[in-house]
């Protein structure tokens, strides 16, 4: 089925008028051959740099999560000389802390039939053939090397009477290869990468600028060549030069006001640099989780996510009849209850993969069978019930296994889920979306890299559980070290002036955007504005859309932006810690974002992974994917603030793999 | 419920705070504290007051980012974080005192943000295993057992918070301290570096300006991870040993 076409045969293009096509893509630095020799390939052409040349070499790295931090440890140690930058007023807080289920590594110690090949194409399959297939590879390749890197770091993974690692298996998976640390595995991820970070701050490797957010990106004769940022505290704007720029800022679902990410999480430093010339690669991929707890109400100012790991023993169900979706869960008879996943998708059970998990869980609340409060007229929740696990397994094990989460549930809500089910809604999560960058994570601005959340490589349309910690691991302790050589070994670059024309300029941009928002003095405040997009954006190019939905959110963003710049209100002043000007640099950018994600699914007219278009589906109601028109990665360019963006194709080519209809029935 | 709130205000770490007091009505015992000051700063803003600074981002319970004396207390009448308290604790017509941590290791940057940087410091000193990127032998080369790794990972779970040193009379940051010392002194990893790890912590600890502990207690019982007491002891035994070993 074509979709492209009319009614009546003609070629048609939903988004026709919103964008300019451009001159198609490639990565070339992926090496040709076998799938399994490319790393190896590449890390033995990628030129090296002497020990005694790494002093002279200056790296920036935004951004201090598992992709940051890890990049400027090992950076550190190389000997390179490492700026870092985060926003928080520690690295250890950056929001990779808040991961709860688990990292993924193909060591196949349940000797389960688990292998890099077969973690290769669990992620390859499970990301709907949207990633590319030569960094999915490689992704699983370096998988191993992780576990051994955290293990020796001190990181306390769950581990067996024996004294061995233990394993469970996540979403969507079924063999065991994921390796936790109860349900704070980002936590502990994350402190041992911070640890690692502060002993080269102690050496001297690393400069620490914690409280300081980049908000603009120096390119000077076409190379990215620092970053201007705002001491948050006592507001000076700063300019740092450097000879290579690393992004690793994580990931824009703030953009949706409620989501599961951390408050301060933005868009702004990859936005800044969409802006001088890095391109943005498939913005709409959205992942929404299926296991968040429920908005209680409109002061909601984020969502908590439950662990996935929950739905390895937990049962998830609504009622039959919507008479009884306001009874005591526990008294509605076995036969009055509907286990839809395990109805629907009998072989993966409540396991499916998020996207389908949460698809059905909007499907059924969307029938009136929803649980829970009613918001705005309808209840929007399913149980998550775990009665059946604790008559199997005993309520102290429960516990053990879960407690930490039934805690934080108790603690939200204010009711016992030992007693009564859980309650679980689907809620935006994760993006898969993210700077276009080649093969050694170079955006398409040279010197300019981007590791982590804040790239769009390796997770295609939808992530499986448990791969973003692998992959912001991977990417800063064993890719980009070897990938950046390669870049470096032309430098140090030409010093440049603080006077230099492009410095001037990015300071001066930050300096006017700074003062336009400090003086506009309108009505409404920043967050208002935030919570108005959020609410555009979760409507229309949330969980489900629709060429007109689409349509319509562009036109209410336009005219929403347009508002902001003349009414918003921000206090305050400039040099001094200022929290609302903080936030309206951040909407500001999550604005213009949301347009582009708008337009980007409005191009995509298929569904696939966290992209569910309406106009595409199969009889019933499953996610249709169109391979021949649509296996490609769309990387926008910026071409200006009155102008459409243009649209930039990169075909996904497949040597190793065959693309195949995903079906978990 | 309506509810009235004394705030400390303070423009910048160079100049004198004080109490303010606002009135908050119609706050829903389902929100947040962070929830509840977010409403109070639209009000505020609207009024054209600048708004409260205070401090958070995940509002998960798990950065550490959120702090603040409620009532006296650090992070309010439950043991938890600052963001996962709920209204709920509270009651209609209630009177709440709300104030940045409270230690000169901590100075105040603005309103209820204070300067926690000390605590980075002290990491720095050893709060770490030497192991370079790439030289890490395999995983399962090193058992451990199930036990050890269950307690580390039981005192790892500090969040750096400060409740500890907030709650301390003696603005001691031994709880914080013990829990890394713990943690990395339980597992075979952390083993080569444990006497130097402990001597040079200390030091730090009270460079920064840290008082002395005097197993009050008090630190425990507020830590929003219930990190226990006996990591002091583990602290100081290890200080001891490292000492008799003549560091
Ligand atoms: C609740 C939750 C649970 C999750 N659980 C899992 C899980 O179990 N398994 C899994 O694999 N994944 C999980 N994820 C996803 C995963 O945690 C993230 O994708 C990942 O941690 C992102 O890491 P990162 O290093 O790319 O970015 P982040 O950790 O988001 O770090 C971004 C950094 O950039 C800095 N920064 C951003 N903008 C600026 C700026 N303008 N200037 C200066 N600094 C800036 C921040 O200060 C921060 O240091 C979870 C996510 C959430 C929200
Ligand atoms: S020991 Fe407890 S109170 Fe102290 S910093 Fe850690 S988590 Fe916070
Ligand atoms: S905001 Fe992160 S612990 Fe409270």
């Amino acid at each position: 089925m074509k979709v492209t076409t009319g009614p009546s045969g003609e070629s048609y293009d939903d988004a026709a008028g919103y964008y300019t096509p451009g001159e198609p893509i490639v990565d070339t630095k992926a090496p040709a051959g076998p799938i399994a020799e490319r790393w190896q390939t590449r890390q033995f052409e990628a030129r090296l740099v002497n020990p005694a040349n790494r002093r002279k070499l200056d790296v920036i790295i935004v951004g201090t999560g598992l992709a940051g931090a890890s990049a400027a440890a090992t950076m550190g140690e190389a000997g390179y000389n490492v700026k870092s930058f985060c926003y928080q007023d520690s690295p250890r807080r950056a929001h990779s802390i808040a991961a709860q289920g688990g990292i993924n590594a193909a060591k196949n110690y349940k000797e389960d039939g688990d292998s890099v090949h077969r973690l290769f194409y669990d992620t390859v399959k499970g990301g709907d053939y949207r990633s590319r297939e030569s960094n999915v590879h490689r992704l699983a390749e370096v998988s191993a090397s992780i576990i051994d890197q955290c293990v020796a770091q001190g990181v306390p993974f769950a581990r067996e009477y024996g004294g061995l690692l233990d394993n469970r298996s996540f979403g969507g998976v079924q063999v065991s290869r994921t390796f936790y640390a109860r349900g704070q595995t980002g936590q502990q991820l994350l402190i041992g990468a911070y640890q690692a970070l502060e002993r080269q701050i102690s050496a001297g490797t690393v400069s620490m600028y914690s409280r300081h957010e980049m908000l603009e990106l120096i390119v000077a004769d076409g190379k990215a060549r620092g970053i201007i940022a705002r001491d948050m505290v006592t507001g000076e704007v700063e300019t740092h030069l450097a000879d290579v720029v690393v992004l690793a800022s994580g990931g824009y679902g703030n953009v949706f006001y409620l989501s599961t990410n951390a408050m301060g999480s933005n868009v702004t430093a990859a936005w800044r640099a969409h802006r001088k010339g890095a391109y943005m690669a498939n913005p709409c991929y959205t992942q929404i989780h299926p296991t968040c707890i429920p908005v209680s109400g409109s002061h909601q100012s984020k969502l908590t996510l439950m662990s996935e790991s929950l739905r390895n023993d937990g049962r998830i169900w609504v009622p039959k009849n919507q008479a009884d979706c306001d009874k005591d869960p526990r008294d509605i008879p076995e036969e009055d209850r509907d286990y839809y996943l395990e109805r629907i998708y009998p072989s993966f059970g409540n396991l499916v993969p998020r996207d389908i998990a949460s698809r059905a869980a909007k499907n059924v609340c969307d029938e009136g069978r929803g649980v829970g409060p009613e918001v705005d007229g309808v209840r929007r929740g399913v149980y998550l019930d775990f009665a059946d696990a604790t008559q199997r397994l005993g309520k102290d094990a429960v516990a053990s296994k879960y407690g930490n989460l039934f805690d934080m549930y108790a603690r939200i809500t204010g009711e016992d889920p030992y007693s009564v089910p859980m309650r679980i809604y689907p809620a935006v999560h994760y993006v898969m979306g993210g700077l276009w960058v080649d093969y050694d994570l170079q955006s398409t601005i040279p010197g300019l890299f981007v590791t982590g959340e804040a790239n769009f490589s390796d997770h295609g349309a939808n992530r499986l559980g448990a791969s973003a910690l692998m992959q912001g691991l991977a990417d800063g302790y064993f890719v980009l070290p070897h990938t950046i050589r390669d870049y470096l070994a032309d430098g140090p670059f030409e010093p440049i002036a603080e006077d230099h024309p492009a410095v001037v300029e990015a300071r001066e941009s930050v300096q006017s955007r700074i003062d336009h928002f400090l003086s506009v003095n309108g009505t409404r405040s920043v967050d208002s504005y935030h919570r108005e997009l959020g609410n555009i954006m979760w409507e229309y190019c949330g969980m489900e859309r629709s060429e007109d939905g689409l349509k319509k959110a562009i036109d209410l963003i336009r005219t929403l932006k347009d508002d902001f710049y003349r009414n918003v209100k921000v206090l305050g002043a400039a040099e001094t810690m200022n929290q609302s000007l903080e936030k309206a640099g951040r909407v500001a950018d999550f604005i213009e974002l949301g347009e582009l994600m708008c337009i980007d699914a409005l191009n995509r007219r298929e569904s696939c992974g966290g992209h569910f278009r309406a106009e595409s589906q199969t009889e019933d109601g499953e996610a249709l994917r169109h391979d021949d028109e649509y296996a490609y990665v769309a990387a926008w360019e910026w071409a200006g603030a009155d102008a459409a963006p243009v649209l930039h194709k990169e075909d996904l080519v497949y040597t190793a793999i065959e693309m195949k209809q995903r079906s978990y029935k | 419920m309506n509810l009235t709130l004394k705030i400390w205000r303070q423009p910048d770490a160079a100049s004198t705070g004080a109490i303010h007091t606002y009135q908050l009505a119609d706050v829903s015992p389902d929100m947040s504290f962070l929830e509840m000051l977010d409403v109070l700063n639209e009000q505020l803003n609207e009024q054209g007051e600048e708004p409260v600074a205070f401090e958070h981002d995940c509002r998960e319970g798990i950065c550490g980012s959120c702090g603040l004396m409620i009532n006296g207390e650090a992070h309010g009448p439950e043991v938890t974080t600052t963001c996962q308290l709920h209204m709920r604790s509270f009651s209609d017509g209630d009177t709440i005192t709300i104030e940045p941590w409270r230690s000169d290791a901590f100075p105040v940057i603005k309103d209820l943000v204070v300067d926690r940087s000390a605590f980075d410091r002290i990491i720095q000193q050893g709060g770490y295993v030497s192991v370079n990127t790439g030289a890490a032998p395999e995983a399962h080369s090193v058992p451990v057992p199930k036990d050890d790794a269950d307690r580390a990972f039981n005192v790892a779970t500090c969040i750096g918070c400060g409740a500890c040193v907030a709650a301390c009379p003696n603005g001691s940051a031994s709880l914080f301290m013990g829990a890394k010392i713990t943690h990395l002194g339980l597992l075979p990893q952390g083993q080569p570096e444990r006497d130097t790890r402990v001597v040079n912590m200390v030091a730090q600890h009270d460079a920064e300006g840290f008082g002395g502990c005097t197993n009050i207690g008090a630190c425990t019982a507020s830590c929003p991870k219930e990190i226990p007491l006996d990591v002091i002891s583990q602290l100081n035994k290890d200080l001891r040993t490292a000492i008799r070993h003549g560091h």
